[in-house]
């Protein structure tokens, strides 16, 4: 079995106050490559917290989180922001795209700020991700000019820039229409079918969670179920149109 | 940094209306303080070369600096004495001419001597107390500028008649003289003497030209009933700047009250000094206020894009990159400021040296000013300062977000 890309040990995160609120309390998860979760849990339950804490967003109270089984609870800010940046890809439910920048500058930013490719690589890269996810015909529009889910579209285009071995993604679909959220449901899929991703994703569609390979249900912050569904990735593909989707996304 | 300065552009540029109004105010600010740097040390400045040019850089009179003491005050150190009268001084610098010799071999600049004198001049009926000084024409264009402030007539024209004078032009419009017109000089000593207009100046003081006249040193020496005496000795230093060490020198050497032009004018001097604290303090002031707009600006983009923020460190952006694009527009808007500044400040002053006026005190119709690189660099280097100063507090507080109380609280 490979080694986990992410592991989390006895991570608990607690919001001090008058009242302390515990957020996310003793999971202990671990991911490994390729593989496609689901977080679900009603409201409130700590399923965006615990998403957070694995993507170094947030530190954790108690526990720690391994990335790459490197402990990060001790890493400097810098070297948290290093690890988000090179090995971490994020999608939010909102898109979370800079409204002034077109959206192919806007799949640039990562790359820029990794500062690993050279400008003309970068630009060729950014063109080529939107591409393979069927934003051709909008490199240099603004995210304003664009339907949610060409949005959301660009946010895993961004998320992919530089080569992340794990994509996070908090309610991905949370903000879209049905053939929207199959879409981007379908680029996720692909994302771990064809690029050999792995792929976190905070849900509360138990439909969408269903057809995932492993579902981690949260309850009051606890890891209620960690379970494998058992479903072959693309045995069910859900209504909408993800051709010309992840399946062309170039690698590096 | 070209990320850094890319995302910082497009901020700014897309705050247009906002940008434009936080670089007006730096430019405001600068362009205000090169103009008054530039009027205020412009004024300044004409106004010492004035008194320099006006002025002797050294005046040595008769007069001791430390009054001589008493022979019972040298017998009886405790002792102290009250309504005791001074011993009687014979006017006049003692032996004049040996006292400029021993100064010629030292003082760096010409020497003339001279005799302050005052008399009433009297002419067509009318009685004015002037002041009279008795003059070598030869030594005197060395030392003073009286021979360029000719406007009729020369120095030498004071040989041409055995009593002749050069009167201010003022005076001599006041009194309806003209050349050749013959007066009488009485003195305080009751020497009473015709003198003839042989020239007329013109200083550019007012109360110099209403007021003085001159005449040879033997003339004046006539009207003081001595003859022979001379009670002050005027120099013109190489570099007027060292007057002041000069003349405590020759104070030391000669006993004699020698005093420079900046203690003459010590007065003004301070009043210049203090007009530069103002003036600095006003400038500062300007800049400070340019600078709040800055803050308000760099303030209102942190405050607008804490959703960006959190979600460039969400991509992992470090707090420096975040911090530094805050700062960056900071100083855009600073830089764009002074530019505009510099050139809006110029205008400002060619167009302030441009303006014509009248002062009763003197010729003066343009105002002076000094364009000087020293008030340009000063003034964007404040603004600068400033900018960076206004930006780096919203910038640090940008970097200090926590990406996840945004992320959270989004829709």
């Amino acid at each position: 079995m490979s080694p986990p890309l992410i592991e989390a040990r006895k991570m608990t995160k607690v919001l001090p106050g008058e009242v302390p609120v515990t957020l996310v309390a003793d999971i202990d998860l671990a991911i490994a490559p390729r593989e496609f979760i689901a977080i679900t849990g009603p409201s409130g339950s700590g399923k965006s917290s615990l998403l957070y804490l694995l993507g170094l967003l947030d530190l954790p109270s108690r526990g720690d989180v391994l990335i790459d089984g490197r402990s990060t609870t001790a890493m400097s800010e810098e070297d948290r922001a290093e690890v988000r940046l090179s090995r971490l890809g994020f999608v939010f439910q909102f898109h979370f795209l800079l409204p002034e920048f077109s959206i192919a500058e806007n799949v640039a930013l990562p790359m820029r700020a990794l500062g690993r490719l050279s400008p003309r690589a970068i630009s060729q890269r950014a063109e080529e991700l939107l591409t393979s996810l069927g934003l051709a015909d909008h490199l240099r529009k603004t995210p304003d000019k664009l339907s949610g889910g060409q949005r959301q579209r660009v946010a895993v285009a961004r998320a992919l820039a530089n080569d992340p071995p794990v994509i996070l993604a908090d309610e991905p679909t949370g903000s879209l229409d049905t053939a929207a959220t199959a879409q981007v449901f379908g680029i996720l899929r692909d994302l771990v079918l064809i690029r050999g991703k792995t792929v976190v994703a905070v849900t509360h569609d138990l439909n969408l969670a269903a057809q995932m390979q492993r579902r981690v249900h949260i309850i009051d912050g606890r890891l209620a179920q960690d379970e494998l569904t058992h479903r072959a990735l693309g045995a069910s593909i859900p209504p909408g149109d993800s051709a010309g989707s992840a399946g062309q996304a170039p690698s590096r | 940094m070209k990320l850094v300065l890319s995302i910082a552009w497009t901020h700014v540029r897309h705050r247009a209306r906002q940008t434009l109004v936080a670089i007006a105010g730096v430019m405001t600010g600068v362009a205000f303080s090169v103009m008054m740097a530039a009027m205020m040390e412009g004024s300044q400045d004409d106004f010492i070369r004035t008194l320099v040019d006006a002025l002797p850089h050294i005046s040595i009179t008769d007069e001791l600096r430390r009054p001589s003491r008493q022979p019972a005050d040298r017998v009886f150190a405790a002792a102290e004495f009250h309504g005791l009268i001074p011993n009687v001084r014979r006017p006049g610098i003692k032996n004049p001419m040996a006292t400029i010799a021993s100064l010629q071999s030292w003082v760096p600049g010409a020497l003339t001597a001279s005799v302050q004198s005052k008399a009433v001049l009297r002419y067509a009926g009318r009685n004015l107390t002037v002041s009279i000084i008795g003059i070598d024409p030869h030594t005197e264009r060395e030392v003073s500028t009286l021979a360029s402030h000719m406007r009729q007539g020369n120095l030498n024209s004071l040989y041409r008649s055995s009593h002749a004078i050069l009167l201010g032009d003022r005076l001599a419009a006041k009194i309806g003289a003209r050349v050749n017109s013959n007066l009488t000089l009485a003195s305080a000593q009751g020497v009473s003497m015709n003198a003839t207009v042989a020239g007329t100046f013109h200083s550019g003081f007012r109360a110099t030209d209403e007021t003085t006249g001159y005449v040879l040193l033997r003339t004046a020496q006539i009207l003081e009933r001595q003859t022979g005496i001379i009670n002050e000795i005027r120099i013109r230093t190489n570099d007027p700047m060292q007057a002041r060490l000069i003349s405590e020198r020759i104070g030391e050497q000669t006993g004699y009250k020698a005093i420079s032009w900046q203690e003459a004018q010590e007065d003004l001097l301070s009043a210049i000094t203090l007009r530069n604290i103002l003036m600095y303090t006003i400038v500062g002031a300007i800049l400070l206020v340019a600078s709040f707009g800055t803050y308000n600006i760099i303030s209102t983009i942190t405050h607008e894009k804490t959703r960006d923020i959190a979600i460039l460190k969400s991509l992992g952006f470090r707090d420096r990159t975040i911090r530094a694009i805050f700062i960056v527009e900071a100083l855009l808007i600073g830089l764009t400021g002074a530019a505009l500044g510099w050139v809006f400040g110029y205008l400002l002053t060619r167009g302030l040296a441009s303006l014509e006026f009248k002062t009763p005190f003197s010729d003066y119709n343009h105002l002076p000013v000094l364009y000087s690189l020293k008030h340009y660099l000063l003034a964007g280097a404040v603004a600068l300062v400033s900018s960076l100063v206004a930006g780096y507090f919203p910038a640090r507080a940008a970097a200090r977000l926590h990406p996840v109380d945004i992320i959270r609280g989004a829709t």
